[in-house]
């Protein structure tokens, strides 16, 4: 992991969304940065040369959706683990979550997990809390917060309830250039709910959430953007009419912008009737096929912004039980590029350089983060992928401290084999 | 090597129902002998696992055990360390320790069953899981409904209360469609889960209406939380719609008897001289519940293998 | 090679000589029930009661026995036989049964039948009656009426057929397959 002075990543297909660029060339890193593009066999000589024939080398990976639970439960993840996991599944970046133990809603936290970051595998960006200790109920100090380092504002886990409280957040942040990222659920429509309410929850008698749960807070949450011209960006959206609504709103140009996870991409809620798997337990459910045809129409459409992880690690005492008892949530920080290029890169369904977008470029513009592209200039942040890689997902191997995967025993197509921060290699496939 | 079980009617083939029916009716016979207990499960043990209160399924399966001479370990929620936090795994594996052929389990948690299934050696069978499943139900059910009309086939089966939290209705729905029965559901609307016309079943909201030409009526238990979780206006208003009174049957021209999965609230869902009345076979169906049972038990203790 | 061992003609002199060896040994049939083993047991059962009837112009009683929830075998099973109904719509109390089989052989299945009649109430006594004695016992188990002594190999197998089940009356002994 010692940074090299330079770096020569050669012969590679490099794509790069942002400048338009899918080209095979050599990229040199210096000192941290992306120093130069050039055409392949070129003169450019470094200390160290990563040869990349026939790989794809891309701006590194940024999710902007995880749960690294430190401070609190370290026992299921720690910033360092996760960003080990992150770097193993590609990303350069992550953004993390405020829904720990205690939440990261003062400047404390954030300076807190910004410390703990500096030791990590990748950039590690705190998302600080919309509410004090996320009780939904008072504004945290958003001036500060942002002045210590939060990238934005999310009481992701819950939502915020109140209408009001929601209007003043989207208000207030405006003066502080930070987005709101909401996680819409209306939690009397959702009381009780374990699974998607559809023919499954009917045949299971599993409690369900209704699509409706989160549709109405997506509608309320675009109305308020549209009224405070607050930035509004919607977390993990799983139906088609949260589909249908975002796009109305961009439509009429209100400034929202909108995420989707890997597994409301490929899983849907008839996966649970067979099995009962507490690991396909996740908030938002799993919705049904048509919910899920609806994203992938939303990511080739531009409806959807960017794909997140929504990394949520679970320890397996609290996971491995009777379905109602078990916590909602997914990890998926060492599975979803992999699975990303399985199920819509190599079926067809989606070209390379707008999965980039959505998992590099996209991500790094809704937040403003450093990154997202492979500007001479720019940080030296590099994800090669071997995109004909055939390989098992493991739980068992996971860097990341938890299993709780629904993906465990998939064969998958494509993965990311070195991992560039700043010009420090710090994932390499067999090494 | 995979042990049997007995997790649900779904997917449950019409051969298989058959054969438990069968059996059944041979136990039953049995617990008509000055002695009612034969020899045939001695040496082999089951625990009873109730997680969730409950007399009569609780009592069908113990006598069924004793009468089979299984030797039977009882844990109840209110005794085991269920309370203390121990989870359903940690219960379990206490058990299987013990070297427990059998497990029968009730518990809140629909898949409960199918989870112990997974990490359990021994055979588990579902005495009810959440609003899931309660496929023992079902099956007495069906000997109670073969007994009084010969044939499945062909019976019109009105189901009436609260199907979204009935395991009971889930179960029974499964196994007259495969029998060959129609089915037909009615309660109020907010009682009624989310597309249920996928299982091949007719809904109602109107009970007069539903009831013409029923062979069966299938009366629920209410739940009296429902009121309060705001699904119904009033228990009052309950009864006048969707309860089973006399009044409401001498409209009815055909013969139709009357079922009901007890504990009966009499005078909510059913009055007491329906209950009690000359179409009620509620009392068939508990001493059917013990021979199915045994049946049951017999079957699943002889399958080393997956069958 | 299938050998036929008795004919119809054999079968029926063999119970009418059962019949008259009952009533001798009992002093008629006073109290004599007589119950089958299902499933060929009962039909020979049914004829052995009718004859004696006819001989001695009483109603003898006769029951059916499903021995398979006595069974002794039960752990080492793969699945479970299906259980048949045992009918015994009589007190057996202080009663001389007659229990009837078709094949003695390891003298298992009359042990089961032992077992369940003695549940069923204390007979006077129990007396086996069997169509064919093939040997090999594996319990202290003699039979009082032995229709046919055969002497036979393990591995062989005796076939009982009934008119009522099979069509025909006939006892076959097959060569079987070798364990």
């Amino acid at each position: 992991m010692k940074a090299e002075a330079q770096l020569l990543v050669k012969g590679g297909r490099v794509v790069d969304p942002a400048s338009g660029l899918d080209q095979v060339a050599d990229l040199l890193i210096s000192e941290g940065k992306i120093e130069r593009i050039s055409e392949p066999g070129s003169e450019l000589r470094a200390e160290r040369v990563i040869p990349a024939q026939g790989k794809l080398v891309v701006p590194g990976l940024i999710d902007i959706h995880t749960h690294l639970r430190e401070p609190g439960r370290e026992d299921e993840e720690t910033i360092l683990s996760g960003s080990q996991a992150a770097v193993a599944g590609g990303f350069t970046a992550v953004a993390c979550m405020a829904n720990t133990q205690p939440p990261i809603d003062s400047q404390e936290g954030v300076r807190f997990v910004l410390e703990r970051g500096r030791e990590a595998f990748c950039r590690i960006y705190p998302i600080a809390a919309v509410t004090k200790g996320l009780r939904g109920e008072e504004l945290t100090e958003v001036a500060d917060l942002v002045r210590a380092g939060a990238v934005a504002l999310s009481d992701d886990g819950n939502p915020v309830s109140s209408s009001q409280l929601m209007r003043r957040a989207l208000e207030y942040s405006k003066a502080f250039g930070v987005s709101i990222i909401s996680h819409c659920e209306d939690r009397d429509l959702s009381s009780g709910g374990v699974i998607n309410e559809s023919f499954t929850s009917t045949l299971l008698g599993l409690g369900g959430i209704p699509s409706l749960s989160e549709e109405v807070m997506v509608a309320r949450d675009i109305q308020l953007a549209q009224f405070t011209g607050g930035r509004l960006h919607l977390a993990h959206l799983s139906t088609a009419g949260s589909l249908e609504l975002v796009r109305e709103a961009k439509g009429k140009g209100v400034r929202v912008t909108a995420e989707v996870t890997p597994h409301h991409l490929i899983l849907s809620d008839e996966q649970i009737r067979a099995s009962f798997d507490p690991n396909l337990k996740v908030n938002p459910p799993l919705r049904e096929r048509e919910d899920v045809d609806a994203l992938r129409e939303g990511l080739a459409d531009g409806t959807i912004d960017c794909i997140v992880t929504d990394h949520a690690p679970h320890s397996s005492e609290e996971k491995d039980v009777e379905f109602d008892a078990a916590p909602f949530g997914i990890i998926g920080l060492e599975t979803s590029l992999g699975l990303i290029l399985t199920e819509l890169y190599h079926k067809g369904l989606l070209d390379l350089k707008p999965i980039i977008s959505l998992m590099s470029t996209n991500p790094a513009r809704i937040l403003g983060l450093p990154g997202g592209d492979l500007r001479p200039g720019g940080p030296a942040d590099v994800t090669i992928i071997d995109l004909e890689k055939e390989w098992e997902v493991e739980p068992a191997r996971f860097k990341s401290k938890s299993r709780n995967t629904p993906f465990g025993g998939w064969r998958l197509k494509g993965k990311a084999v070195v991992t560039i921060v700043g010009g420090r290699i710090v994932y390499q496939e067999g090494v | 090597m995979g042990r049997e079980h007995l997790l649900g009617i779904e997917g449950m083939p019409a051969e298989r129902i058959k054969l438990i029916l069968d059996t059944a009716e041979s136990f039953k016979e049995v617990l008509e002998r000055p002695i009612r207990k034969v020899p045939t499960l001695r040496g082999v043990s089951v625990a009873n696992l109730f997680f969730e209160p409950s007399t009569r399924t609780r009592v069908s399966f113990e006598l069924a055990e004793k009468r089979l001479s299984a030797e039977l370990v009882n844990v109840s929620a209110a005794s085991s360390s269920v309370l203390k936090g121990e989870t359903l795994k940690d219960t379990a594996r206490n058990i299987e320790a013990m070297k427990v052929d059998i497990v029968v389990i009730r518990h809140s948690a629909p898949g409960a069953p199918h989870f112990l299934a997974r990490c359990l050696e021994s055979s588990v069978i579902n005495a009810g899981d959440g609003a899931h499943e309660h496929p023992t139900q079902a099956l007495l059910d069906l000997l109670t409904l073969r007994e009084r009309f010969g044939e499945l086939k062909g019976l019109r089966v009105v189901i009436v209360g609260d199907i979204t939290y009935s395991r009971v209705a889930r179960s029974n729905i499964w196994g007259l469609k495969r029998m060959g029965a129609s089915v037909a559901l009615c309660g109020p609307p907010t009682l009624m889960p989310l597309r249920v016309e996928g299982m091949g079943v007719e809904v109602y909201h109107n009970l007069d209406q539903a009831l013409q030409g029923a062979d069966v009526i299938y009366v629920l238990r209410l739940q009296l939380e429902r009121q309060k979780e705001g699904l119904l206006p009033s228990l009052r208003e309950y009864t006048n719609q969707w309860g089973i009174t006399a009044q409401r049957l001498t409209k009815l021209k055909q013969k139709f008897i009357i079922m009901h999965p007890g504990p009966l609230n009499r005078g909510i869902e059913i009055t007491p001289e329906v209950a009690d009345g000359p179409y009620s076979v509620i009392l068939d169906q508990v001493t059917n519940g013990v021979a199915v049972r045994m049946a049951i038990l017999y079957l699943l203790s002889g399958g080393k293998v997956e069958g | 090679m299938d050998r036929k061992i008795l004919d119809g003609g054999d079968i029926k002199r063999i119970l009418v000589r059962m019949a008259h060896e009952v009533i001798e040994v009992n002093r008629g049939a006073k109290d004599v029930v007589v119950i089958g083993i299902r499933t060929r047991g009962v039909y020979l059962a049914q004829r052995l009661a009718k004859i004696m009837e006819e001989i001695e112009g009483v109603q003898i009683p006769v029951g059916s026995l499903d021995i398979n929830l006595y069974r002794d075998d039960f752990q080492t099973r793969a699945e479970q036989p299906v259980v048949g109904r045992t009918e015994i719509p009589f007190d057996v109390l202080e009663k001389i049964v007659i229990l009837v089989d078709d094949v003695l052989f390891s003298g298992r299945t009359v042990r089961a039948a032992l077992d369940e009649i003695i549940d069923f109430g204390r007979p006077k006594a129990i007396q086996l009656a069997v169509l064919v004695d093939r040997g090999h016992r594996e319990l202290p188990i003699r039979a009082d009426y032995i229709g046919k002594r055969l002497s036979t190999s393990r591995h062989q197998e005796v076939i009982v057929k009934v008119r009522e089940e099979d069509g025909v009356d006939e006892v076959i002994l097959s060569e079987g397959v070798e364990a």
